[in-house]
């Protein structure tokens, strides 16, 4: 059974609210795949659509962007599972080729998060999580990782401080990538100036700084076989390993609030299935939707031990120069976070990174990548190890 | 509770309730009782909170209540500064995940205790507290 790659990549430009329809919105990151990968709407078998739907006034929107994108007849199904849906996606595009049941699929995230007005959204957030055990008490997405955050902090001393350092990277990286919402690169006085709203508090210990943006956003990644690469001029950038996994939705059913269960679980699979350990990994993308999350995933990815991850932030290890470069395309925190989306843009970022076309922000002989996915607060987990050979 | 066209007590749950139906609404009764209850399986003596109908472990749907008693420890808490449509009244509050032993359970902290009294790992119990609507709701309270 030959390998799975990913022969072509594209995302639109992830910005407030996009000034047309989703059909649009996704139809800027499927132009860009599909000449990216050189090829045309007969060589895409199936098309997976990712998106999650509370964001959706257009039921199924998969039979919508096949028929925008031209793919009819060939067969589209929709998959879900919150921020990591694309990379569910590009779960099941692999599943799909490697199966023989298709030689190429194509997985399109998309979120125009700007569909819904701002009061439906906050009505929306309070439904994030558990709504018959935890939205009654008034819940939201920040609330969630402030308290991995708050956990973390008093197990091993984080600060708030330490946090701050990873949104300062992330504002360095997002300046240089066009396709961020958020391109302004900060100094480290502006954390230390309460007049910023950057340090409004949030939800404590999390502040404004730590938390990604919504956006509006697409991303496509193009999925095919060893054997069918053969007949497209583009090299496949191969997957090497999947890992997926999930953790229980309501809080009472965690037992650490230092670290992610589903992702510590995910990575193992991923690695095991690659056969390579935390120490190949030339460049990451990590789901940096809060600062906790990436410093999480610095230690349960094994980049460094529990507790240790504050060592890499404040060596700057994690820079573009250093011994493991993460989300040096400015992550979520820069980018702007359109739910559907994300994971085909951090499978995008690598990618780019491992065929050398990373512009500015290119890791030095990048081999081996690695893309981190969270979906909820680690409800759902997907680790993916991509490499050039 | 006898069986009625709808049983819809669930709706009473909590300062915004968003699901009315389900099969273990006996809780608000509880909760009206000043009692906070999770449910055992009869088969294979499991416990879970929050209460849950149907066992994933026996596959049986044969439960009994028990009462989460006694202190438990806190594990994470966080205070909110902005909140979600229909808690803007309540700002701020802090929401937590406290350890029972057997159970652990999910919850609002009682606005008794100061911001800078919280700490992980300091003995709270339970309390059952009726909202000015009329709904249930349980919170976490000092225990020393």
């Amino acid at each position: 059974m030959g390998k799975v790659g990913i022969i072509g990549v594209g995302q639109s430009k992830f910005v407030r609210a996009f000034n047309g329809s989703i059909r649009e919105l996704a139809f800027e990151a499927f132009r860009e795949a599909m000449k990216d990968a050189e090829m045309t709407t007969n060589d895409i078998d199936a098309t997976i659509v990712c998106s999650a739907p509370e964001y959706d006034k257009q039921r199924s929107p998969s039979g919508i962007l096949a028929e925008y994108f031209g793919l009819n007849p060939q067969p589209t199904f929709y998959v879900e599972s919150l921020c990591s849906s694309s990379t569910t996606g590009v779960r099941l595009a692999y599943s799909l080729v490697k199966s023989g049941l298709h030689d190429v699929v194509m997985v399109a995230g998309f979120q125009k998060m700007s569909e819904i007005t701002s009061a439906e959204s906050q009505e929306r957030m309070g439904r994030g999580a558990d709504i018959q055990w935890e939205a009654p008490f008034g819940t939201m997405m920040p609330a969630y990782y402030a308290m991995y955050a708050q956990g973390h902090m008093a197990k091993y001393g984080t600060t708030s401080e330490d946090l701050a350092l990873i949104r300062l990277k992330s504002s360095i990286y997002g300046a240089q990538n066009e396709k961020a919402m958020i391109r302004k690169p900060l100094s480290p006085e502006v954390f230390e100036d309460s007049a910023n709203q950057l340090n409004n508090p949030i939800s404590s210990p999390l502040r404004t700084r730590d938390c990604c943006a919504n956006a509006d956003g697409a991303s496509c990644i193009i999925v095919t076989s060893e054997e069918r690469a053969k007949t497209f001029s583009r090299k496949p950038v191969w997957i090497l390993g999947l890992g997926s996994a999930t953790a229980s939705v309501n809080m009472a059913g965690r037992d650490t609030f230092s670290g992610l269960a589903a992702a510590v679980e995910a990575g193992k699979k991923a690695y095991r299935m690659a056969g390579v350990g935390p120490q190949d990994i030339d460049v990451a993308e990590v789901h940096d939707c809060f600062t906790i999350a990436e410093l999480m995933a610095y230690e349960n990815l094994g980049f460094a031990k529990p507790g240790e991850g504050v060592e890499l932030i404040r060596a700057k290890e994690t820079y573009k120069e250093g011994k493991i470069p993460v989300n040096v395309d400015g992550g979520l925190l820069s980018k702007g976070h359109p739910i559907g989306a994300t994971g085909g843009s951090q499978v995008r970022t690598v990618v780019l990174q491992l065929r050398g076309e990373a512009g500015p922000m290119q890791v030095k002989d990048a081999s081996i990548g690695l893309v981190h996915n969270i979906g909820g607060v680690g409800i759902y987990a997907n680790v993916m190890i991509l490499g050039r050979e | 509770m006898a069986e009625k066209e709808i049983d819809s007590r669930f709706s009473k749950f909590g300062t915004v309730s968003f699901t009315g139906l389900t099969r273990v609404n006996d809780f608000i009764d509880y909760l009206q009782q000043g009692k906070v209850m999770g449910t055992r399986c009869k088969t294979c003596g499991m416990r879970f909170f929050p209460p849950r109908a149907d066992c994933c472990k026996s596959l049986d749907s044969n439960m009994e209540w028990f009462e989460v008693e006694g202190a438990g420890t806190l594990q994470t808490y966080t205070t909110l500064s902005y909140a979600p449509t229909g808690f803007g009244q309540d700002l701020p509050y802090a929401i937590a995940v406290v350890d029972f032993g057997s159970v652990r359970v999910f919850g609002r902290l009682h606005r008794s205790i100061p911001a800078k009294d919280i700490m992980i790992g300091m003995p709270l119990k339970l309390a059952v507290r009726k909202l000015p609507d009329g709904n249930m709701t349980y919170e976490f309270l000092g225990a020393s």
